[in-house]
């Protein structure tokens, strides 16, 4: 296949940043969409030209690093990460604009590179369960329905990419927070720390500048591990709820 | 143990130095020994912990939790991830789940059984007393992991469920749908979260460690390279912990992350740190074969699939028949045929090289012949497609993603692929290596599963190691030494700062004509064919005089565009492909000295009149520890390398030939 790229190209933070046409020939519907981007950039550094930043590491889908909004979607056409969308996807000829997330709290590092860290700090903030390491009871004296434990794991497949901030129109980050919030305040490990949890999570997802939820469902169609649209609504209850209790974080 | 007689390639390639004994090894029974070693341990009044820094680079499965726990115990704990974010370490990507001896099906599975087990399915090549260790410290991480919110699979009574795995005949794997390894690293995560949140632990991401700083022989920080802004950076602390992973990304294609690397592990061996069975690398039978030369990693199918699946090839060479167009009568289920208590479920490296035999034979399927097919068709007619979705989705979602074949109707196509190494830096009980105050947890050291890692026995060690072993045993180390701080001008730092300036300076000033993947992908392709699978003495010794010529090769002509000052993946790339084929070399060395077939590793010489792998036990009983051999820069090796022999004792399993027939 032959394909003509458009890429965002900015050297650091600092810099405006523009997009770059490449042309690319020889791509295999077998590769996958960053296989695709390293055989253009074996080509750019033999021509003596600085290769595309992008991040990547696992390249099964699992851990996250990876998002560029390809042809105006987050993760492209189909609801998977990029490493593991394939240009099968794409037809002969076709042009395709690549672009890095988009959000003021994600700020360009390089290229497609963003800074995502304003999830850490959100996690930080809350979304854990404290059990300190070597005082946990033995694991079968907690029982959970296997409703709950599967909706909690249907929450807890987030992988944290941060797509859901880039398909936003608001740059909201409720879904990624709202699948924190579902896993671990389903279980009944997680309600001491149940209200507060929520609180406190929502303050932070608020101080690192992501936008209001308004129910435009964009973030649940990119989002590569289906995490449900519900899970938003249920966030909006837990946030009510703890709220109402007055237990402040 | 050998004395008497000369080792294949000593003298040639490497000399033979002292025996090694481990000064930390416990005695007595087995069953006592981790408690009894607990309770001599010296402790750090809580007070006085905030006072001493610990550094820990990596924060997977062992680093993550390392991290989490030693900040809760009070120590100042000063972290690394080369990642963006603790969350995204590889461990993330382990899909099948998680042993642990809690015999909840009353199959009468015990602590002692997975010690048993692991003793025997790691060939007798790990330690009996850390095996036991791993054993009983299994039944504490699931109860960790399940108060922290780990979302196990459950049963509808809400018990934990549990399923078997490779090599096993209980039901003793815990697991997370196919994504065990995720649950637990957010688990890992989350707590470290936490602490990092509290101020108690300083996270350094898209960070990477460049080397290490010794004085008075003590491990006493690191050298780190800010991966976006290019500073590089002094990081003092009074213990050093390495938990970066393994290296199995030396074969290019792997099932390992793209980013993991050999480089904070190899820094240490150049600096003192023994390397041990550097060439132990497990091939994983169920790997999605390779599609062409684009190919940049290998994607694992979960190991549980063999639990419901079946493998075939057809028995006539050359059919190329559709598989639904194969008689059942024309199929030959090799596994269940050769080894019938085992069948599909036979371990991991019996799988691997039973698939490579066919393969060989001319009966392998798919393009190029590199595939076995894995079929469900049984198992869909026996429980229907739903449920088998319920086990499976995840992992056949996959598969159709990567092949565009739908594996609810046609078998998948399997074949075996690089995954782990068990080789890594030499430690003691107490997790220390050959250099005081320098510990290694997980992949990262050359680990207790010996030759051949159990399925569902990495992330048990990972956690092991960060959650139970090192808080105990860095906290003796801490309390057992005094610690004068150490002046950031001292000459064996600004040493070592100086030395990671040039060889930056050095890869950027090359300028030559091919990529860093070009010999990346040249050194894996030597590596696949004469140290992967199957090995002999003619191969190995050609693929360590190719490597030493791609090692000038390198350092003539690699081409690394851009600074040093700036986000450059290229430059992170090129240091890290020099730390492999460095490695490489030594993997080849070791390769050739342990003549015997030996868990995944089979040596042609060594084999059985029925083709079966044989280990020699008189005379490679041992670990092989690599000491470095001599300061070489740039592509010098300056000197070869010396073999220090553990023996390995086994007072309570005891060895015998294994066999799944």
């Amino acid at each position: 296949m032959k394909l003509k790229l458009k890429i965002w190209r900015q050297k650091n933070a600092a810099d405006a940043g523009a997009m770059v046409s490449y042309d690319i020939d020889g791509v295999s519907p077998d590769m996958s969409f960053l296989e695709m981007l390293d055989t253009l950039n074996e080509k750019l550094i033999l021509d003596g030209e600085d290769p595309v930043a992008f991040d990547h590491d696992c390249r099964e889908g699992i851990c996250g690093s990876c998002g560029v909004v390809i042809n105006g979607e987050a993760h492209g056409p189909e609801q998977t990460t990029a490493c593991q969308l394939h240009m099968r996807a794409f037809s002969d000829g076709e042009e395709i604009i690549i672009e890095p997330w988009r959000a003021a709290p994600f700020p360009v590092i390089k290229d497609l590179v963003v800074n995502r860290s304003a999830f850490d700090r959100i996690i930080g903030a809350g979304g854990y369960i404290t059990a300190p390491t070597g005082s946990a009871p033995e694991g079968n004296s907690t029982r959970i329905p296997k409703p709950d434990a599967d909706e909690a794991f249907a929450n807890a497949t987030c992988i944290g990419c941060g797509a859901c901030v880039a398909a936003c129109p608001n740059g909201s980050a409720s879904l990624f927070v709202s699948a924190k919030v579902t896993h671990l305040n389903l279980l009944p490990q997680g309600q001491p720390e149940r209200e507060s949890r929520v609180l406190n999570m929502v303050e932070q997802m608020d101080a690192e500048g992501f936008g209001g939820c308004t129910n435009t469902g964009m973030c649940t169609v990119s989002c590569p591990k289906e995490i449900p649209f519900v899970s938003i609504a249920n966030l909006n209850k837990e946030y009510r709820r703890a709220v109402k209790s007055g237990r402040k974080g | 143990m050998s004395d008497s007689t000369k080792f294949v390639g000593e003298g040639e390639f490497y000399s033979v130095g002292t025996g090694l004994t481990d000064p930390a090894a416990p005695d007595g029974d087995i069953e006592t020994r981790w408690e009894r070693r607990k309770f001599a341990a010296k402790l750090v009044n809580p007070a006085n912990r905030r006072k001493h820094k610990v550094i820990v680079v990596g924060t997977g499965l062992a680093g993550g939790a390392a991290g989490a726990s030693l900040a809760e115990q009070g120590y100042h704990v000063v972290q690394f991830c080369f990642q963006d974010s603790p969350r995204r370490a590889h461990s993330i990507a382990a899909q099948g789940g998680i042993n642990a001896a809690k015999n909840y099906r009353n199959d009468g599975d015990s602590v002692y059984r997975l010690f048993y087990d692991t003793v025997k399915g790691g060939d007798f090549r790990g330690r009996e007393s850390n095996i036991h260790r791993l054993a009983e410290n299994s039944v504490k991480i699931i109860d960790q992991c399940v108060a922290q919110g780990v979302p196990f699979a459950r049963e509808y009574s809400g018990l934990l469920d549990t399923r078997s795995f490779g090599g096993v005949q209980v039901q003793r794997t815990f697991y997370a749908r196919g994504q065990t390894g995720q649950q637990l690293l957010i688990g890992a995560y989350q707590a470290l979260s936490k602490q990092i949140d509290a101020g108690n632990v300083e996270m350094h991401a898209r960070h990477e460690m460049l080397d290490l700083i010794i004085v008075d022989g003590r491990a006493r920080g690191i050298v780190a390279r800010n991966l976006v802004t290019g500073e590089l950076s002094t990081h003092l602390g009074d213990a050093v912990v390495l938990a970066t992973g393994g290296y199995g990304n030396v074969f290019f294609l792997s099932t390992n992350a793209k980013g993991s690397n050999t480089s904070a592990i190899w820094r240490a061996h150049r600096r003192g740190a023994y390397f041990g069975n550097p060439c132990y690398t497990q091939i994983h039978p169920t790997c999605i074969p390779r599609s062409g030369d684009h190919q940049s990693k290998l994607t694992l199918m979960s190991e549980s699939l063999r639990n419901d699946g079946r493998i075939w090839v057809p028995k006539q060479m050359g059919d190329n028949r559709p598989p639904e167009q194969i008689p059942e009568d024309e199929r030959d289920y090799y596994l269940e045929r050769i080894y019938p208590a085992f069948g599909n479920l036979v371990p991991r490296d019996i799988a691997s090289r039973a698939a490579k035999n066919v393969c060989d034979e001319g009966r392998g399927v798919g393009p190029g012949g590199q595939g076995v097919y894995l079929d469900f068709a049984d198992a869909i007619a026996r429980m229907g497609e739903d449920t088998v979705r319920e086990k499976y989705g995840n992992l056949f979602d996959m598969y159709a993603r990567i092949t565009a074949e739908n594996p609810y109707k046609q078998p998948m196509r399997i074949y075996p692929a690089v995954h782990y190494t068990m080789g890594g830096l030499w430690v003691d009980y107490d997790l220390q290596t050959t250099i005081p105050g320098l510990f290694a947890a997980g992949e990262a050291n050359f680990s207790d599963h010996g030759a051949n890692r159990l399925g569902a026995s990495a992330l048990m060690q990972g956690l092991s190691d960060g959650y139970f072993i090192l808080p105990n045993t860095v906290n003796h180390y801490i309390a057992s030494n005094k610690f004068a701080a150490v002046p950031t001008d001292a000459p064996d730092v600004v040493e070592v700062e100086t030395l990671v300036k040039e060889r930056i300076e050095k890869l950027l000033s090359i300028n030559g004509d091919r990529t860093v993947d070009s010999f990346h992908k040249e050194l894996g392709q030597i590596m696949w064919d004469y140290c992967g699978m199957a090995r002999n003495d003619a191969g190995l010794r050609k693929a360590i005089s190719e490597i030493r010529h791609l090692r000038d090769e390198f350092w003539k002509r690699v081409k690394v565009p851009g600074t040093g000052a700036e986000l450059n993946q290229s430059l992170e790339k090129a240091n890290r492909v020099a730390d492999f084929i460095e490695l490489g070399e030594l993997m080849c060395i070791d390769a050739l000295m342990r003549e015997e077939s030996c868990g995944g590793h089979f040596r042609e010489e060594s084999q059985t009149p029925d083709g079966e792998a044989a280990r020699q036990d008189d005379k490679f009983s041992f670990v092989a520890a690599w000491e470095y051999g001599g300061q070489g820069r740039f592509g010098t090796t300056g000197g070869d390398p010396v073999l220090h022999q553990e023996e390995l004792i086994f007072d309570y399993v005891h060895p015998a030939q294994r066999s799944y027939a």
